[in-house]
């Protein structure tokens, strides 16, 4: 007979407090699972993750790469019909995951973009060609053309200790 | 006239220069200012920065939400992503004195600003619905063709549905009466209102599962015989756009609602950027 693990409300606590209220109110009925655009094209199944999270089987929800296969569609948070907030576990769970050292590089890679420049993407010379020849301004009027609004957003990052979880993916 | 604080975010003005300089017009041309926000940053966009970080995402937020409260305005993004950020967090952070105080404190020490809470954010697509009117926009168009359009609403404009109240996240209508208000045929397909596959960092970190979404997207719109895709973020339009390129197999243009708007109006086509897109836009 196979031996069922234990489980850990402590971590299920923890979900709860970093923004996954709802957790507890899932009763795995699977609508979540039924509607996932991501789930019919992988084996990513959003009901177990939530049902990972209720029980505090931090090892298997933490580590594994279906937690970052959701796109945030907001289709199975619209059709719940117990109101679970499933975004906003997944949320909680990834910033839990990222603390743990559980940054994908290429993610890693995005942010360390923001915490450099202010954006998500870079400014290359053909941008700002191309932004001239349609009448607008060279270098955008964000972040890019105001140098003190840079170090402001170095001192949020900073303030949050992003910047350091940017520089050590969280290990 | 009213006006607007412009959010431009990151892929519009620097991928897709197009989309902004084609709202820019289009706007004037109906009659609303839109004013630059300076010194903004990305908004942080709500998938993967939100899945990094919560506090620093809603701090990076609240900073672009004060920008718009000292200039006296509501918000104008014309990016799903953008919107989903800076309403939910606006909605968060006006709701909830605590939370606010908290995220305060972070933009005063390092960035000598505070959010107040009073800042409204608007999605062009809804601004155009509610604000503007669909006679309005009628009365702008000047011939132009009447193309089959693939509607895509994409995710974070109408949901979550219990904050943003827009329109119905299943059955929604306001995108595809604007596109028809423009002369065009809005056409029904397979599973419209499914994400383009790109979002939650998903396209960052497996952009193969990305594309699978995209591909049964584009399945599902060719099969129902259409012109042209419309969208109303600049993720979901890069998303459409590099992925036929990639895919190989599709070739439907794809447009910004800006774009489009711009075409029906007959605004001077340069302004408008289509030559970057990686599917050709013969219409």
């Amino acid at each position: 007979m196979a031996e069922a693990k234990e489980p850990n409300p402590e971590f299920t606590r923890k979900v709860i407090e970093a923004g996954g209220k709802t957790v507890n109110l899932c009763f795995q009925c699977g609508t979540c699972t039924g509607s996932c655009p991501s789930g019919r094209q992988t084996a990513f199944r959003v009901r177990k993750v939530v049902r990972r999270a209720q029980l505090g089987f931090e090892d298997d929800v933490l580590p594994s790469d279906d937690l970052w296969l959701c796109t945030t569609c907001f289709t199975c948070y619209e059709r719940c019909p117990r109101g679970v907030e499933i975004v906003d576990i997944i949320m909680a769970l990834r910033n839990m995951a990222v603390r743990k050292g559980y940054m994908a590089e290429q993610h890693r890679n995005v942010a360390k973009l923001i915490s450099e420049s202010g954006h998500l993407v870079s400014l290359r010379d053909q941008d700002k060609q191309l932004r001239k020849k349609l009448g607008l301004q060279e270098t955008p009027p964000t972040v890019f053309s105001h140098r003190e609004a840079l170090e402001q957003m170095k001192k949020i990052a900073a303030a949050c200790g992003f910047d350091k979880l940017v520089a050590s993916g969280g290990k | 006239m009213s006006k607007y604080a412009f959010f431009l975010g990151c892929i519009m003005p620097l991928r897709y220069p197009g989309i902004e300089s084609s709202t820019r017009e289009v706007f004037k041309e109906l009659g609303v200012e839109l004013v630059d926000m300076q010194g903004a940053s990305c908004c942080p966009a709500p998938g993967v920065m939100r899945s990094f970080d919560q506090t620093y995402w809603m701090a990076v937020a609240a900073r672009n939400l004060a920008i718009a409260e000292k200039m006296g305005m509501d918000v104008l993004t014309i990016c799903n992503g953008c919107f989903d950020t800076l309403f939910e967090v606006a909605h968060k952070l006006n709701h909830d004195p605590e939370l606010r105080k908290r995220i305060n404190k972070i933009l005063r020490d390092s960035a000598g600003m505070e959010y107040n809470g009073t800042v409204k954010v608007r999605h062009f697509v809804e601004l155009l619905y509610r604000d503007v009117g669909l006679d309005a926009i009628k009365s702008k168009v000047k011939g132009g063709k009447n193309l089959r359009a693939a509607v895509h609403y994409g995710c974070h404009f109408l949901k979550p549905s219990n904050i943003k109240k827009i329109d119905d996240a299943e059955r929604p209508h306001v995108f595809d009466d604007i596109v028809e208000a423009a002369g065009m045929t809005s056409v029904n397909y397979k599973d419209k209102g499914m994400c383009c596959g790109a979002g939650g960092g998903v396209r960052a970190r497996t952009p193969d599962v990305a594309l699978k979404m995209t591909k049964e997207n584009l399945t599902n719109m060719t099969a129902a015989g259409v012109d042209v895709i419309v969208d109303c973020c600049p993720f979901c339009h890069l998303q459409y756009d590099v992925g036929q390129a990639q895919l190989k197999e599709f070739k439907i243009p794809v447009l910004h609602l800006s774009q489009l708007l711009g075409l029906a109006f007959g605004l001077d086509r340069d302004k408008l950027g289509l030559e970057v897109h990686q599917v050709k836009v013969n219409l």
